[in-house]
């Protein structure tokens, strides 16, 4: 492909791509980002393959590989375009009847989504509830591109932005533009792009350096990787654009290697980037210069703070420094460096096209445009969703996720990960955007938001938090780094019912003194897990350390395990499960554990069967003698 | 037979000698090796013009880096938000039974390393392990004996 010289010639390049392409001809899509991959999209793609062959379909229907659809739960996915049929949890078996259903234009029932309500299947993707109540913006393109393929980015207008910026504005409209939109950083504190763009731009120092963020360290986050991996020639041609206003000529894309695919999706993008013309010297003809380089994170969360992340790019240890002076003035090299998160990135090519009005028009007053939530934990439908600013707890919780699995209560949500809080119900119609999520006692973060039933002990989430950022504090300030052991060893005293009254004073406390002289934001925030889950939930607390009991039966020290003599259907199947030997009994024989090697490991509470329910967890309570000998009573059918 | 300068010039070249490339250069060299021998450590910092001391400063700062030979399969267990309310430490402490051998170890035999990872970004299936590059998603206690049975 020759590089292309002129806005002409892309359009030229585009619609030729249009005239070539059929929209209605029948295309099956593999939704193959990292979570499809782990399920299996892999082996689903190279049965269509074989199937398509085998039916000497090849030239008729076409086949290829999408980013991530977003509705990880049911993986893999597929869908057939034109018509947009959506089926779920498909397997390699399955290949042969979807050729064959593509080819007759007939629909597989068994594989459509069924709503668990009314049990009702259905068809399109659009109209499934997880995905109507979304608006998906940034995330949407993902399910008609395969990212290896630059041809289906140009497709759906791909690099109109770019050319538009370079061919009709100025940088300083540029700019005016992201600072009109009011776009605010995805990655975490939320602070106006344009105006970190603008401080870049008028900061003394050449050259300039422009990076993305795809350091995604928060544990429970993973929008950045499906941009990255899903449509990486969006969060590309943001960053050039942004370039272009700055007046920068040499960008970075920091991105973690715990995501192999997007690294590759990236360095595909980029080259192919390279090639048309849209990266490297003189971009479309244009006059502007623009190179990107790509640098892997080797596993550390503080790295992901944006001093500690241009330290790290240039090679070193990648400990933050104190931001008296900003990055914008001083960052990579000592030179001004503008940073922000792939999501931020990606959302400058639709303000660029639609306007900042149109942005404007999303969101509450503060927060503008939609935003990507990783909805998991103890939810039903776990995945990405995209929704406008100032959706509430509760729509996003209930409607798009479809509420808590198995008819459990809901607890808490947690938000903003390591550094942001768990809210409790009674915020769950709170609007979300950045202020309201901070008034709270949370923050928005990345956009984590791990939902937490019953069966979730806040103690214990607040000490994982803690040994998280005990783990990943660089030790380089001394109230981050002895605070965090100091709140670590007292939350492991609590959850091993060893917890005294006064310490919840002591946690307290220290946290405030972290707040205020923690040198960088990781240890500033790290105590806001502590602080919230005392706000919302000290019961719990105090249950622990007045009645050693955990109520959500979690922490290993103060529960056990036990077996209701009336339920036990004596199925051996806990007891050939047990790892120590701890189970007794036998053929008829009700089944007890004997104590004493019991480790506590879970699996006997795991393994027996739902409908005899009757392995049990204790808390606080005394454990009832076991009656060795005792004969089954059989449950009646 | 092709040394350890070999290797490490090859990659070195690869990224024009450019001392800022050193997380990336250690990463290269890992993923063939599998760890980070003391010479190869000893060899980046010549090849690259870079104290002994800065390249060791960076081999122990970032968690990917070993720097002690690592068993024929890695077994990660994500820790990630997701996974824990889903019970990853149930899964952790299954592994480590199995395994006999805790987080950061490597088995007697080198046959497996076992590590626990922040996440990886797959929170929709937890709780998720990774053997080597098969991902072994939505697992319950009784399913790690099963998935790690394949690689012994």
């Amino acid at each position: 492909m020759p590089r292309i010289n002129s806005f002409a010639e892309l359009e030229k390049l585009r619609e030729e791509i249009k005239t070539k392409r059929d929209p209605n001809k029948p295309c099956i899509s593999v939704s193959s980002g990292t979570c499809g991959r782990a399920s299996g999209s892999e082996s689903v793609y190279e049965g269509l393959q074989s199937q398509l062959e085998a039916q000497a379909l090849k030239g008729e229907i076409d086949l290829k590989r999408t980013g991530c659809l977003g509705f990880c739960e049911r993986a893999p996915l597929v869908m057939i375009y034109p018509e947009e049929t959506y089926y779920t949890k498909v397997k390699p078996e399955d290949a042969a009847e979807i050729v064959q259903s593509v080819k007759e234009k007939k629909i597989i029932e068994r594989l459509l989504y069924s709503d668990p309500v009314t049990g009702e299947k259905i068809v399109r993707e659009s109209d499934i509830p997880f995905y109507k109540n979304q608006q998906r913006i940034v995330s949407g393109p993902n399910r008609w591109i395969d990212p290896k393929n630059i041809g289906d980015y140009l497709y759906i207008g791909g690099y109109s932005a770019l050319s538009k910026v370079l061919s009709q504005m100025t940088p300083d409209q540029v700019l005016g533009e992201i600072k009109k939109a009011d776009l605010r950083g995805r990655g975490g504190g939320g602070f106006p792009a344009g105006r970190k763009w603008e401080e870049t731009k008028n900061a003394l120092g050449e050259p300039k350096y422009v990076i993305v963020n795809c350091d995604e360290g928060d544990p429970g986050a993973y929008m950045d990787r499906s941009l990255m991996e899903g449509n990486p020639h969006s969060v590309i041609e943001g960053l050039v654009i942004g370039a272009y206003a700055i007046g920068s000529h040499e960008g970075f894309v920091y991105v973690r290697q715990e995501y192999p695919l997007a690294v590759e999706n990236l360095n595909v993008a980029l080259e192919q980037a390279e090639e048309y013309g849209f990266l490297g010297e003189n971009i479309l003809g244009s006059g502007f210069n623009f190179h990107v380089k790509v640098h892997r994170g080797a596993g550390s969360f503080v790295s992901g703070e944006s001093s500690a992340l241009m330290t790290a790019i240039e090679g070193k240890a990648g400990e933050p420094r104190m931001k008296y002076v900003h990055m914008s003035q001083r960052g990579y090299k000592e030179k001004p460096s503008c940073l922000n998160n792939v999501e931020t990135w990606a959302a400058v090519p639709f303000i660029i096209n639609k306007g900042s009005d149109w942005f404007n028009s999303i969101g509450t007053e503060g927060s503008k445009g939609t935003k990507i939530f990783s909805l998991v934990g103890k939810v039903n439908n776990t995945g990405l969703v995209e929704v406008p600013m100032g959706m509430t707890l509760r729509q996003i919780i209930y409607d798009i996720g479809g509420g808590i699995p198995k008819g459990r209560k809901f607890k808490g949500v947690q938000t903003g990960g390591p550094s942001g809080g768990i809210i409790s119900e009674r915020y769950l119609d709170t609007p979300i955007d950045f202020d309201e999520l901070t008034k709270i006692g949370s923050m928005m973060g990345s956009g984590g938001m791990i939902v937490m039933d019953e069966d979730t002990c806040m103690v214990d989430m607040a000490r994982y938090f803690i040994n998280f950022c005990c783990e990943e504090s660089c030790g380089k300030c001394i109230p981050c780094r002895e605070g965090l052991r100091v709140l670590s060893g007292i939350l492991t005293d609590i959850c091993e019912g060893e917890g005294k009254e006064e310490e919840l004073q002591t946690l307290e406390r220290i946290a405030e003194v972290m707040k205020d002289a923690s040198l960088c934001a990781l240890g500033a925030t790290a105590a806001n897990p502590v602080l919230t889950t005392l706000r919302y939930f000290r019961d719990e607390y105090e249950a622990h350390i007045k009645d050693k009991r955990c109520p959500a039966k979690v922490c290993k020290n103060l529960i056990t395990y036990y077996i209701d003599p009336e339920k036990c259907q004596a199925c051996m199947i806990c007891l050939r499960n047990c790892p120590t030997g701890a189970i007794q009994g036998g053929k008829n024989l009700v089944h007890w554990i004997e104590q004493e090697k019991c480790i506590k490991c879970g699996i006997c509470y795991q393994v027996c069967p739902e409908r005899f329910d009757a392995v049990e967890k204790l808390s606080g309570e005394p454990v009832p003698a076991p009656v060795p000998g005792r004969e089954v009573v059989r449950k009646k059918e | 037979m092709i040394g350890i300068s070999g290797i490490v010039s090859k990659i070195v070249d690869k990224y024009q000698e450019d001392r800022g490339m050193l997380i990336q250069i250690l990463l290269d060299v890992q993923s063939g090796l599998g760890w980070l021998p003391k010479e190869v450590l000893t060899e980046v910092g010549k090849q690259l013009g870079v104290p002994l001391t800065r390249v060791y400063q960076v081999a122990t700062y970032y968690k990917v880096f070993s720097l002690a030979p690592r068993g024929r399969h890695l077994v990660r267990v994500c820790m990630g938000t997701a996974c824990q309310v889903r019970g990853s430490p149930l899964i952790r402490d299954r592994v480590q039974q199995l395994l006999g051998i805790e987080p950061g170890e490597t088995s007697s035999d080198m046959k497996f390393s076992f590590e626990t990872v922040n996440c990886l970004g797959c929170c929709a299936m937890g709780p998720m392990m990774t053997v080597d590059d098969g991902y072994h998603g939505h697992l319950t206690i009784p399913d790690v004996e099963e998935a790690l049975e394949k690689y012994k």
